[in-house]
This record gives structure tokens, sequence and C-alpha cells, in this order.
């Protein structure tokens, strides 16, 4: 981009500016530091130039917005065009609760819906089951059938509103009763948008919601691209996580490389089972984390996007221009927000509002002030809703698309994470793939060491976290929290009770028979999933005789 | 004491969420305590028996699913009927400030909630083990 000899010239006077500043201008004024880095190690240098970027070529590694390889964003109008989804992470509860909050958000200006399960939902247990006590409705809603399921949607309508689910092991089910929701609703299936997290190798990784082994899970997950393809085109079939990686502690780099390297596991084996890459790689999404640093995470959604489009471009031949482009849903940092002076939460997460913008995210969640203490109150949310909303209508960073591109800084930086993310890749792919490194722990133990590192460094005060290790205050008990009531599980086994009374069990018997057989064989298990479901049989029954057929994941433990 | 201090930190219940008690994991062990781990999902009946199996001092429990007050008193408790009070337990997590009084008042002699210090957790559980 640059004219050699100018380069040159300017190389020289960049040196004799450093060494003048390194001789005189520090000798009266002390740097801060020593040395300066981001989150992934990379070293920050006192000022950015041409020098930097001297190799950019501006058709190859960024292109116009909306061309290949998308460095600066998937569409070509971005924002000009429409914002983002504004989508907030919600459940609770009854799914009559959560209900209320969901047209409260819509209300509010919300365009998207995002649903919360509990946990004994999301690991595939009834409300009724032991192993259930005490976690009903408690992180999300309660889903046990069907009947929760037309509840939670009652009076939403699934043609007009698109809804994320955050639902992995179990999340064909849950996509069964949200298409035979829509069908009494009278809305087709070809007609529904939304997303199902269906992400399982970060679940052994970093979330831990996770049921079965590696390969009836893969099974499962590429069961469902298939059937999509063809019945729910408009459905995202899986969000590609690296938000609970790098919540787990990972560093940025760690975050791109460990999220594309499951993306590339995914896309093996749907190719092995048969699949075209472009019938389903258009509708592969991603979910990343935008953290506190806002120019390391700028480069890091840029990497991210021009990573992606090469590794299907070139490694898996993809024509489509779709299947290259990274679409990717963000919330930012449950882990940055603090049990103190939580008011201060709100400026973390409007910086971090800023990065995803800035990052060119399709979608996004804002976590909540209260969240370091309690599932956030409808007052909480709907700050975070409106930060979202002056960033969009009032920051001016919206007006044109990737404004950073071009920054020195930022330019360098996202060239470094792209190679630290491909330096990751390489590794894993000796090691035998995302799924044997996480077997042997190595993805893991690597973010568990940044994660220990952060904490050290916020220890010995070389990380400043405000309100926790500097600038601490005398706080009382913060007041007015979200208390999930504890009769939820009680309500929740009522009225399993009832639906156990009241269906068809000859029906629901033979559904549950027809999918445990098909299980057994390498039917698409997609559509007996849907039967049983229509039948009313429970999450945890149909879970179950999954549990049977295919045995549960054993964790490795690793320290 | 003539040896370390052996805890067990465990995950109770069904949350995924360790990055904190692998981290306080880690720095227990850091300061010379020997240190089990024992993975997610655990039932309080699976974390009795493995603290009299590793003949554990403390048990150091993590939950950010808001399942403390039903969790949390039951391994005091099933400790309790096995007869062994000489456990030191303690826990951590998003725990609301309004249920700490009611978790130590169940037998939890310290509750960690985040932002705590590694240290502070450290020097909690050398000054109050039972165990001499």
């Amino acid at each position: 981009m640059f004219d050699k000899e100018k380069l040159e010239q300017l190389k020289k006077s960049h040196e004799e500016w450093e060494n003048t500043v390194n001789t005189k201008v520090i000798a009266k004024r002390p740097e801060r530091k020593k040395e300066f880095e981001t989150s992934s190690g990379i070293k920050v240098k006192r000022a950015y130039t041409p020098v930097d970027v001297e190799n950019l070529d501006y058709g190859r590694d960024l292109s116009n917005p909306g061309d290949y390889p998308y460095t600066r964003g998937v569409q070509p109008t971005m924002y000009r065009g429409k914002f983002w989804t504004m989508r907030q992470y919600a459940g609770f509860a009854t799914a009559e609760e959560s209900n209320k909050r969901y047209k409260y958000l819509l209300e509010q200006g919300q365009t998207g819906l995002s649903v919360a399960f509990d946990l004994p939902t999301q690991i595939g247990y009834d409300s009724d089951q032991a192993l259930s006590e005490g976690e009903v409705g408690k992180v999300g809603v309660a889903i046990d059938s069907l009947k929760d399921m037309e509840i939670l949607f009652d009076g939403i309508p699934l043609d007009k509103v698109s809804t994320s689910m955050t639902i992995n092991a179990p999340a064909s089910v849950l996509l069964a009763m949200y298409i035979a929701v829509a069908e009494k609703q009278g809305v087709a299936p070809n007609q529904l948008s939304g997303t199902i997290q269906n992400d399982i190798l970060k679940e052994y990784i970093a979330r831990g919601t996770y049921i079965f082994p590696v390969e009836p899970s893969m099974r499962l997950i590429t069961n469902i691209f298939e059937y999509c393809s063809e019945s729910v085109p408009k459905w995202n079939t899986i969000s590609i996580s690296g938000y609970h990686i790098r919540e787990a502690g990972s560093t940025a780099a760690q975050e791109v490389a460990f999220t594309l390297a499951d993306g590339i596991a995914y896309v093996e084996a749907a190719v092995k089972a048969g699949l075209d890459v472009d019938e389903f790689g258009p509708r592969l999404s991603f979910f990343f984390n935008s953290h506190n640093e806002i120019l390391e995470e700028v480069a890091k959604f840029r990497a991210a996007r021009r990573l992606w489009a090469k590794i299907m471009k070139d490694r898996f031949n993809a024509k489509d221009p779709r299947s290259m482009m990274l679409r990717f849903h963000t919330q930012t940092a449950g882990c940055t927000l603090t049990a103190q002076q939580p008011d201060n939460n709100v400026v973390r997460v409007a910086m971090q509002t800023l990065a995803a913008v800035l990052g060119g995210t399709q979608s996004l969640h804002t976590n909540s002030r209260d969240e370091a203490l309690a599932l956030p109150t409808e007052d909480s949310v709907r700050i975070a809703l409106r930060t979202q909303q002056i960033v969009a209508y009032e920051s001016g960073v919206t007006e044109t698309v990737d404004p950073l591109a071009g920054s020195y800084y930022i330019e360098s930086l996202t060239d470094q994470i792209e190679q630290k993310a491909m330096n990751y890749l390489d590794k894993i792919d000796e090691l035998g793939g995302a799924a044997k490194a996480i077997d042997r722990g190595y993805i893991q133990k690597e973010i568990q060491d940044s994660a220990y590192k952060y904490q050290k460094e916020i220890e010995a005060g070389d990380r400043i976290v405000v309100g926790v290790n500097k600038f601490q205050v005398e706080e009382s008990a913060p007041k007015g929290l979200l208390k999930v009531d504890p009769k939820v599980g009680e309500l929740q086994k009522q009225k399993l009770v009832e639906l156990r009374r009241t269906r068809d069990n000859v029906k629901v018997n033979a559904a549950l028979e027809a999918l445990k057989n098909s299980a057994k064989g390498d039917d698409n298990l997609m559509p007996l999933i849907l039967q049983a479901v229509k039948e009313y049989a429970t999450l945890g029954e149909i879970c179950g005789v999954l549990r049977e057929v295919f045995g549960e994941y054993q964790q490795s433990i690793v320290l | 004491m003539d040896r370390p201090i052996r805890v067990v930190v465990a995950k109770p219940g069904l949350d995924g969420h360790d990055r904190g008690a692998k981290v306080v994991a880690r720095a227990l062990r850091d300061a010379g305590m020997e240190v089990i781990y024992t993975g997610l999902r655990q039932t309080p009946e699976q974390i009795v028996e493995t603290a009299i199996q590793e003949d554990a001092d403390c048990v150091a429990m993590s939950i950010l699913s808001g399942a403390h007050n039903h969790l949390f008193p039951k391994v005091v408790n099933l400790l309790k009927e096995k007869g062994i009070d000489d456990v030191l337990i303690v826990g951590g997590g998003v725990i609301p400030e309004d249920d700490i009084p009611g978790l130590i008042e169940a037998g939890v002699a310290g509750i960690f909630t985040p932002g705590t210090p590694t240290s502070v957790t450290i020097d909690f559980i050398r000054n109050n083990i039972k165990r001499k």
C-alpha cells in the first residue's frame, strides 16, 4: 500500500524517534509499565506507523465490505441498512413467567428473542428427576414438554420474531418443540427463523451441559444440519461458540482459535456424513464474547471473519460465498462484571457494546449490571437494552462500515491475532482435530492457564479491576435482586403429573420405541424426535431413551 | 498438623461454570495444600463419599446456578449423619448476600463471593481447619 522508498525513510525516522523517546523522554517521564501487552500476549508498541502494515494488500487482506475475505464485514452496507438484532438472553422460573418477560422485552423495542433454559432442561432431565432438585427454573426457564413450550411462546407470532435458543445436547428436542408450536400457530417450518446453539464441543471444553459422548453427539448435530437444509431453511443450525471459552478464561486469540477449531470439526463431520459443504455452510453461525480491551476485540472479530472465509474456501472448497461468511452473535463479557459497585458494570457493558459494533456483529446481548449477584431485574435489563440503543442511535459509529479499518494498530493486531489462531489450529490438527484435543485436555489446559494467569495478575495488582482491587468503597448489601420462587420446582412437578395423566401414553411409548430403534441404526433422528414431541413425550423421556442407546460423556478432568 | 491440608474442591449440582473452582483449586495447590478436584455434576452424596475416601480436612464447593441454598446444607447434613464433624466446609460462587447468614447457620463456615482474592480463601482455610 505504500511507496517503498518512502517507507524506508519512514522506518528510519521512526527509529530515530523511538531512540529519542527512549533516551530523553523516558528518563524524565517514565512510562507506567516496562512492557505493554494485550490479553493475548501481543506486545503493544508505543505507536504504530505504516511500517507495521507494510505487507497489507487491500484487495487480498481486507477488500470491500461484503466481499471475500469479509474482514470488513459480511454485508456491503452493514448498519447503514439495518442495525444488528438486539437480543437479550432471558428466561427463568416457569414458561408463564418467561413469556411475560419476553413480551416486556418486545414492547421495549427488542428485535429478537433469546431463550435461556434451566440446567435440567439443558442436560435433558425432567423437573421431577432427582438430579434436577434445587435447579428447576434457576438459570433459565424449565421446559419439560411441548405443553411448556406452547405457554412460553403464547401470543408471540413465530413468523415475525426470530428466536435464539441456548440449547446444546438436547437441541434437536427443543427445535422439534419449536417447530410443533409454530405448526399450532399456523406457521410453516420454512417461515421460521432463529438459531439453536447446538455446539457440543464447547460444552466439553468450557460450558459443561453435555449429555452424550462425542460420536452420537456429532451425529445428532449433522442430523439437524441435514433436516433443516430441507425443511427449516432459514434456521441457523448451529452457533459455534467462543463466548464460553472466553468466559472460562481464554485470551482473545485463543477464543478465535478454539472456536474455529470446533467449526472445522463440525464441517468435517457433516462432509463425512455425505452432506455438501454449500448445503449447510451458509447456515453455520458463530457466537463471540466482547471483552474489555476494545481495540483487541475489534481486531479479533475481523481476524475471525478473515480466517473462517479462508478455511471454508481453501480447506473445504466451498463455492457459495455465503458459506464463507462468518456471521456472529455477540454477548458482552459476563466475567468482567463485578459484584462490587455494580453500577460500574453499565460502563463496562457500554464499552464492550462499542467493541462488538465496531467489530461488525449481527446481533448482540448486553449484560445487566447486577448479574454478578443474581439474575437481572427488569430495570437492569432495560438499561442494558438502552445501552445498545444509545450506541445504535446516538454514537455515530454506525454511519460507516468498519470505521477502524486502516488504523495501523488495528490492522497489525488483526494480523497478529489471525497468526496466533492459525498456530493453534496447526497444533490442534497435529493432535487429530478438536475432539481429540479436548479428549486429551489440551484445549482446557490452555484456557485454564490463561485464567489462572489473569487471576494472579489481579492479585499482584498488575491488572486493575476498578472497585475490586483499586478504588474500593464500603458497600452495603445490594437491594432488590431478582429471586426465583423456590415453588417453581413443585409447580413443574404438578404439571408433569397432569401431563402424564392426560396424554395418550400408548402413542407416547410407541414414539419413544421407534426413536430408540432408529437411534441404534443410522437414520436421521429429527423426524422421530418431532413425532415423540408432538405426542407430548417429555424432554427427560426422549433424552432418557437416547442415553440408553448412546451412553453418557465422561469428562476429562485436567487441573 | 504433620501433613499438608487436604481439600476436596467440588462442583455440586448441574452447573458447568468451573473457572472459579479450578482457579481456586490451583491457588490452594500452589499454597501447599493437597487438592482433589471432583469435576462437574457431583451429587451431595458423591461429594461426601469423596471427602471420606480422600480423608479431606476441607470441602470447598462452588455453585453459580443459584442452587446453593439447596445443595450446600445437604452436604453439611450428610456429613453430620455420618458422624463427621471435623471437616471444614466452605462455599463460593454467585451467592446473594441475603443468603449468606442462612448458609452459615446451616454449617457452611465461609462463603466467598466474586472478586474474593484467592489469598483470602487460603488464609481462611488455614486458620479454620478443625483437624489438628
